[in-house]
């Protein structure tokens, strides 16, 4: 499956290269409706062209990402699946309480994360060594907060809610609480 | 003329506060308050800022909280209703040619709004009540967090300022359709139904079209009215709903959380709050930059009927777009999250588009224009839209809302970019465009600091989008605290960015407060000696 990183890059160039060329076009216009020349009515056929253009770019985003990002289908259809593991985790009083000290995964595996609040709205994400994140969900009391994810590579990862629940969330940090390693490893 | 005499009388002493009439008061004390608000909004965003990179040993992590949970809602009430309700009082009549409804109606809004906003801002102060504006349910009502007294003065403040804000739609719909005293009876049916698009609409179906009886402008102020009034009506019962959870505390009782359904709310909150920030705000920035543009160039405006149903295509999206917020809501249900969520939102991509397009068409008609304030601030805010509106369609898609959702991106790229170049530069270039209008003539006193000020705004706010933006790809949290400075690097680039944002704010208030001298900013506050209805004196 394509890293969760990766993905990033590619919105990172994609919106930068975005900002330069609208700031540019920008730019340009100020320059030019100050300068010299002759004010001209824009032809109807560009205006609707830029309708067209927008349609299909605001409607293609989703069918691209829908169809490259992987994790996008298996999240809308995750009761189609059938994962590897569970874990059931249960969220009280700014607290994860684990199923084990440590979320041992096999490389390859599909898991599934059934997060539990008892009390708050919370939130749970898995984030890299270098603080990047690789997921989140929000974590809302009296309902299911599952995720299923497939880990294709080897990592530790640390747990830690991504919603405010009040100044005691911002320590709701479980360091290195998920570790991933080659199926060989534990069978 | 010497620094002193400039300072009290204004430059050149053009400002006389005594020739103001009541209407032209009424929309500078809203606009002198909204800067005063947002000048709030900027010193708790550098406080917040430096102490991300560092904590600050006189604020507690408490009191971050209570300044991170005031600091958009004195934005958003504070200072941009504040200016928006100020300039639209006085637009609507304008453009309308007729006096406003009620001026009495419109100072209990100013005061409503100025006062409230000033209660719930104090009580997160000194109570440091801080649920965040999200208030995710039963947050606002977990007392073991939170001081109840606080929480009640706090939500008796929103509660002011949405009475507020109901008077203020009731104001614009009642002067669009009454008939002033000695008039001929004006079609009060066809005013209403011109302004809120059915007549746009049923004229898509009959071969007899009827007139449009209300200006492009006019229909847009009161189709973002639409949302301000249904936006009431959500926070106001939302309050009372936490009210009745905190008066109960009070009394000793403690009141189930459970009983109120969280995804529910979530919901129901993110429905009313999106009126907001998905309606009456791009609608609002819509309507004034087609009056800024018509104004600017002295042309009529590029597609004119498009930008009238587009007008009312926002007014309906806005009402289905809230689900955007709920992508990482797994219990939300898929279509909500795909249609709503993804679908509908993509609208927003086009009628924005769209509105970017007529105002820079409309302008390109006039060419060559003069590179005025107006002009200069309206391509500002220009700019900040086309920037912050895609950023808002790319996290609000299924698959890339998993890694973006809770992070800086949202707030930095969209939110901030949005809100301080994009809307505020909008404001910037009306209160420009308006201030000759409203003060009879006083001068701009220094065009050095209004260049100071426009750049200093455009970069700093941009800037610090991006940086935020770059430390939310780097997996930086939004509402979060890092002691270890984990992004110090892009939160003390944001910083320097943000102290050009108040450069930029201290170099636009010094320049109108010298403008209008300090006479003059006390004389807006006095009542009026000219007691005309009219707009402006005869």
């Amino acid at each position: 499956m394509v890293d969760s990183k990766v993905v990033l890059t590619g919105q990172t160039m994609a919106y930068t290269f975005y900002c330069i060329v609208i700031i540019l076009l920008v730019a340009w216009f100020a320059i030019k409706v100050t300068g010299k020349g002759k004010g001209l009515a824009v032809k109807p056929a560009i205006f609707y062209t830029f309708v067209g253009f927008l349609a299909v770019l605001g409607v293609s985003l989703h069918l691209i990402t829908f169809n490259t990002i992987p994790w996008a289908e298996m999240d809308l259809n995750r009761s189609d699946y059938k994962p590897d593991k569970t874990f059931v985790i249960k969220v009280k009083d700014h607290q994860f309480i684990m199923p084990s000290e440590k979320l041992v995964i096999n490389v390859n595996d599909k898991v599934l994360f059934d997060v539990q609040s008892e009390d708050l709205t919370y939130g749970f994400g898995l984030f890299r060594n270098d603080n990047s994140m690789m997921f989140q969900m929000q974590v809302v009391p009296g309902h299911r907060n599952d995720l299923l994810w497939h880990f294709d590579r080897p990592g530790v990862y640390t747990i830690r809610s991504t919603e405010y629940s009040g100044p005691k969330g911002v320590y709701m940090i479980l360091k290195d609480a998920v570790q991933v390693i080659p199926a060989n490893t534990t069978n | 003329m010497s620094f002193i005499k400039t300072f009290i009388d204004g430059e050149e002493g053009l400002f006389k506060s005594d020739t103001l009439t009541p209407m032209q008061k009424l929309t500078l004390r809203f606009v002198v308050v909204g800067l005063i608000y947002f000048g709030f909004v900027v010193v708790e965003g550098m406080l917040m800022r430096l102490y991300e990179v560092k904590p600050l040993p006189f604020i507690t992590e408490p009191q971050f909280f209570a300044i991170l949970t005031a600091h958009p809602l004195v934005g958003i009430f504070g200072s941009t209703y504040s200016i928006v309700f100020g300039a639209f009082l006085f637009l609507v009549p304008f453009l309308m040619k007729k006096p406003l409804w009620s001026i009495k109606l419109g100072n209990w809004t100013f005061i409503l709004v100025t006062v409230g906003t000033f209660i719930f801002w104090f009580a997160g102060f000194i109570s440091h009540y801080a649920p965040l504006y999200t208030l995710y349910w039963p947050l606002p009502a977990d007392f073991k967090q939170f001081s109840v007294w606080g929480g009640t003065f706090f939500i008796a403040g929103i509660a002011l300022v949405m009475v507020g804000s109901a008077f203020f739609v009731i104001n614009i719909f009642k002067t669009i359709t009454y008939t002033p005293e000695g008039w001929e009876k004006q079609p009060s049916k066809a005013l209403l139904a011109s302004a809120l698009g059915i007549t746009g609409f049923k004229n898509l179906f009959t071969k007899n079209k009827k007139e449009h009886l209300v200006t492009l402008p006019v229909a847009a102020v009161a189709r973002g009215s639409v949302d301000v009034a249904l936006n009431t009506a959500i926070i106001l019962f939302t309050g009372v709903l936490i009210l009745v959870y905190m008066v109960a505390a009070i009394l000793g009782f403690d009141l189930k959380s459970t009983a109120i359904d969280a995804l529910l709310y979530k919901n129901w909150f993110w429905w009313g709050l999106d009126l907001i920030a998905d309606g009456l705000v791009l609608i609002f920035v819509a309507g004034t930059w087609y009056l800024l543009a018509m104004m600017i160039s002295g042309k009529p405006l590029f597609m004119q009927n498009i930008a009238r149903a587009a007008l009312l295509v926002e007014l309906v999206v806005s009402w289905t777009v809230w689900s955007h917020h709920l992508l990482s809501d797994q219990a939300q249900p898929a279509m909500l999250k795909v249609i709503s969520g993804e679908m509908v939102t993509a609208f927003e991509l086009i009628t924005q588009g769209l509105a970017f397009f007529i105002t820079l068409a409309t302008l390109w008609s006039a060419r060559p224009l003069k590179m005025t304030n107006p002009l200069k601030f309206l391509l500002g805010g220009l700019l900040g839209f086309a920037l912050a509106v895609p950023a808002g369609i790319m996290q609000a898609d299924v698959g890339l809302n998993r890694i973006l959702h809770n992070t800086q991106w949202v707030i930095g790229p969209h939110v901030h970019v949005a809100i301080l170049v994009g809307l505020t530069m909008t404001l910037y270039s009306a209160i420009y465009i308006l201030f000759p209008i409203l003060t009879n003539g006083a001068k701009v006193y220094s065009q050095k600091l209004v260049n100071v000020h426009f750049w200093c705004h455009l970069i700093g706010g941009i800037g610090m989008g991006a940086f935020m933006g770059m430390a939310g790809l780097k997996g930086m949290l939004r509402r979060s605290i890092y002691p270890d400075g984990e992004f110090n690097l892009f939160m003390i680039l944001a910083a320097v960015c943000g102290t050009l944002l108040l450069i930029g704010f201290l170099a636009f208030f010094y320049n109108i407060v010298m403008s209008v001298g300090l006479k003059g900013v006390i004389g807006i506050f006095t009542p009026a000696k000219n007691k005309t209805k009219d707009l402006l004196p005869a």
